[in-house]
């Protein structure tokens, strides 16, 4: 069966993680890495893994697009250059899922908002943050059953799994996940709070999502779509577990959940990192899907 | 007659800068529900008594006002509003965790009157301040990094967690006994360990706990090491066994010559008429905080924790044992009921919840 061709922009944690998640898919073939070092772990391994590299960053990338049918690339450098790398990629009719805080193309959730992208055969979708990954679903499957005025979520991140990327621009995590509770999840307010845990072993992910309802909760009906909710979102990161709840305390409706990752490259402890990887390939599997099955098309586009 | 031995330690003319948590800490205390009233009352006899640093928000600092960590009788905007206005001479002060509250946050305290800010992290997550430090020099405040839960980190970890933050523009570095767990000696160790590699013109301070009755000679300790700055509450009031008792430690720091420039007998008599009836269960060691600090346990989770444990059949001191053993930090609150659900699963007092 033919396979979709993708690259990868970006050599550190997460694009190795995505090498491994791609490599695995039945329709995404992992053809390109991207890096800025000739040195790099990640380039090295990459060669290794039967990939093209390029360590003269999206530049270097540009010029093999047309003959190596580069239709899809993962953007997983940093919110500063992404959108000039998006731009770059888009004018060649090359699909971008930003894995950056960046945020400039429309933000995903694949269990949740994942075919509306696609159908739109949109050139540029966000992954928002890894703790909206992971409580987004959550929030939208108690939303469907009946209006939240507020939606809540901690995420708890071992200390490992955190790069200094997120740790020195925390505020923007906090921003990004707390927006996306309301333009995703459709509560009306949204907050977000995040922890770093430094326990040794690591901690794995955990998320708790509490949502305020406008009346008295439909408790069978809030318990059938949670439940629902996470088989969807298990078929791409099987370690997405409820621990605790649905507890139903007046309105409030309060789900603890846990996230560990598959183990590829990054270890099981960082469901926050392996939720990212996951649901990025979900994204372009969907895509993909599509583009081959021939009901969209990708066009060269002037803007992100 | 032998003459009297004089103390080994002498503090005479050291001067200590006391910062009141009463208004902030003492909200976990009272589940968050101090009025704006009480806290106008409680700060200006503060203020009245010449305390130079009074801090006012929410238990939780900027962002507090949560599902997580409860939601206060007013905004910490309110609070502020009432209180800044009123000040003769005290400063007021604010917590901002970075995860919890937001630079948007400490620019709306800013804006209300607040002009001193500790910035609290983790005490192994330092790095996660830098944009919240720059921004709260920018706007000219008073600003400290606060380690919090500093018993999980050794002197040297400590040491350069501070230089972290002092690299990002904090001018007195805190040890945060959270948990009430320190004694004497490992209060020596950090402060020194701070002390040899801050610039001489960072300030140290000490923030204690009373759950192992500790907070007054923790206080000293940290003092005799090069600490000039101390946190400490007006009756002790807050989270776990309390803080440091602010009258207690006034009236230690005279005996031994330091100068604080608060009035004694003013906060003797705050405490006793104003903060202590004030309480809704007298701030004690109790089975529950002394667990905390025999484990090292957030203070903050004592309440949840009792609630939790009425909630679910589970002992509190279960689940702080528990949450201990799963090195739970500040924060965490959420993982509370957790643990106790958990706990009470295993117990055979709960069921999976299961559809219909």
């Amino acid at each position: 069966m033919t396979k979709l061709k993708c690259a990868i922009i970006g050599s550190g944690n997460i694009g190795t993680d995505l090498i491994y998640k791609i490599q695995r898919s039945k329709i995404l073939e992992a053809a390109w890495m991207v890096g800025i070092d000739a040195g790099s772990e990640g380039l090295k391994r990459a060669r290794e893994m039967g990939l093209k590299t390029t360590a003269e960053g999206v530049d270097g990338l540009l010029p093999h697009v047309q003959q190596d049918q580069v239709q899809i690339a993962f953007d997983a450098t940093s919110a500063y250059v992404h959108p000039e790398n998006s731009r770059k990629l888009n004018e060649l009719g090359v699909m971008v899922i930003d894995l950056t805080p960046a945020a400039i193309g429309p933000l995903s959730v694949p269990a949740v908002n994942l075919r509306e992208h696609a159908e739109r055969a949109e050139m540029n979708v966000n992954m928002i943050s890894c703790a909206g990954q992971a409580t987004i679903p959550i929030v939208k499957a108690v939303e469907r059953v009946q209006a939240v005025d507020y939606a809540e979520i901690v995420a708890s991140l071992s200390s490992r799994s955190v790069g200094p990327g997120t740790r020195a621009n925390l505020d923007e995590f906090t921003y990004t996940t707390s927006g996306a509770l309301v333009s995703v999840g459709g509560a009306r307010r949204g907050k977000a709070l995040s922890v770093i845990n430094p326990a040794d072993p690591p901690v794995i992910m955990r998320n708790t999502i509490y949502c305020l309802t406008d009346d008295e909760p439909d408790q069978a009906a809030i318990i059938e779509s949670v439940a629902s909710m996470i088989e969807a979102v298990q078929e791409y990161v099987p370690g997405y577990r409820l621990v605790n709840g649905p507890l139903f305390d007046g309105k409030r409706v309060s789900v603890f959940m846990e996230v560990a990752g598959l183990g590829d490259y990054l270890p099981r402890y960082a469901g926050n990192l392996d939720i990212m990887t996951a649901a990025a390939c979900r994204t372009a599997e969907m895509f993909a899907g599509e583009i081959l099955a021939g009901t969209i098309q990708l066009e060269p586009s002037e803007t992100a | 007659m032998k003459e009297a031995k004089p103390t080994d330690i002498d503090l005479k003319g050291r001067k200590v800068l006391l910062h009141d948590m009463s208004l902030r800490d003492g909200m976990h205390a009272k589940r968050e529900q101090i009025s704006v009233e009480q806290m106008v009352k409680v700060a200006t006899a503060l203020d009245d008594a010449g305390v130079p640093l009074i801090q006012v928000t929410h238990g939780g600092g900027l962002g507090g006002n949560s599902l997580q960590h409860g939601f206060a009788l007013a905004s910490n905007e309110e609070y502020l509003q009432a209180v800044v206005p009123l000040m003769k001479q005290a400063a007021v002060s604010v917590l901002l965790i970075p995860g919890l509250g937001t630079m948007r946050e400490l620019q709306s305290a800013y804006d209300c009157g607040a002009r001193s800010v500790h910035v609290a992290t983790h005490c192994t997550e330092a790095d996660t301040s830098p944009q919240h430090i720059a921004y709260a020099r920018k706007l000219g405040m008073d600003t400290t990094g606060f380690l919090m839960m500093a018993h999980l980190n050794d002197p040297r970890g400590l040491a350069g967690q501070g230089k972290l933050m002092e690299s990002y523009g904090a001018q007195t570095i805190y040890i945060t006994d959270s948990a009430g767990y320190m004694l004497p000696a490992d209060v020596t160790d950090r402060v020194s360990a701070l002390r040899d590699v801050l610039e001489p013109h960072t300030e140290i301070g000490f923030h204690g706990h009373h759950n192992l009755g500790m907070g007054i000679a923790n206080s000293i300790a940290a003092i005799e090491a090069g600490a000039s700055r101390i946190d400490a509450s007006v009756a002790g009031f807050g989270a776990g066994a309390g803080n440091t008792p602010l009258e207690v430690l006034a009236a230690v720091l005279e005996r031994m010559g330091a100068e604080t420039g608060v009035d004694l007998f003013k906060l003797m008599d705050l405490a006793e008429d104003v903060v202590v009836p004030m309480m809704d269960d007298l701030v004690r060691i109790d089975r529950a905080s002394l667990t905390m600090g025999y484990a090292g346990i957030y203070s903050t989770f004592l309440h949840p924790a009792k609630r939790a444990a009425e909630q679910f059949g589970v002992p509190a001191r279960d689940i702080l044992i528990e949450l201990g053993r799963l090195k739970m930090i500040g924060g965490q609150e959420d993982m509370i009921v957790d643990t106790a659900m958990s706990i009470a699963k295993e117990r055979g007092l709960l069921k999976d919840v299961v559809r219909a």
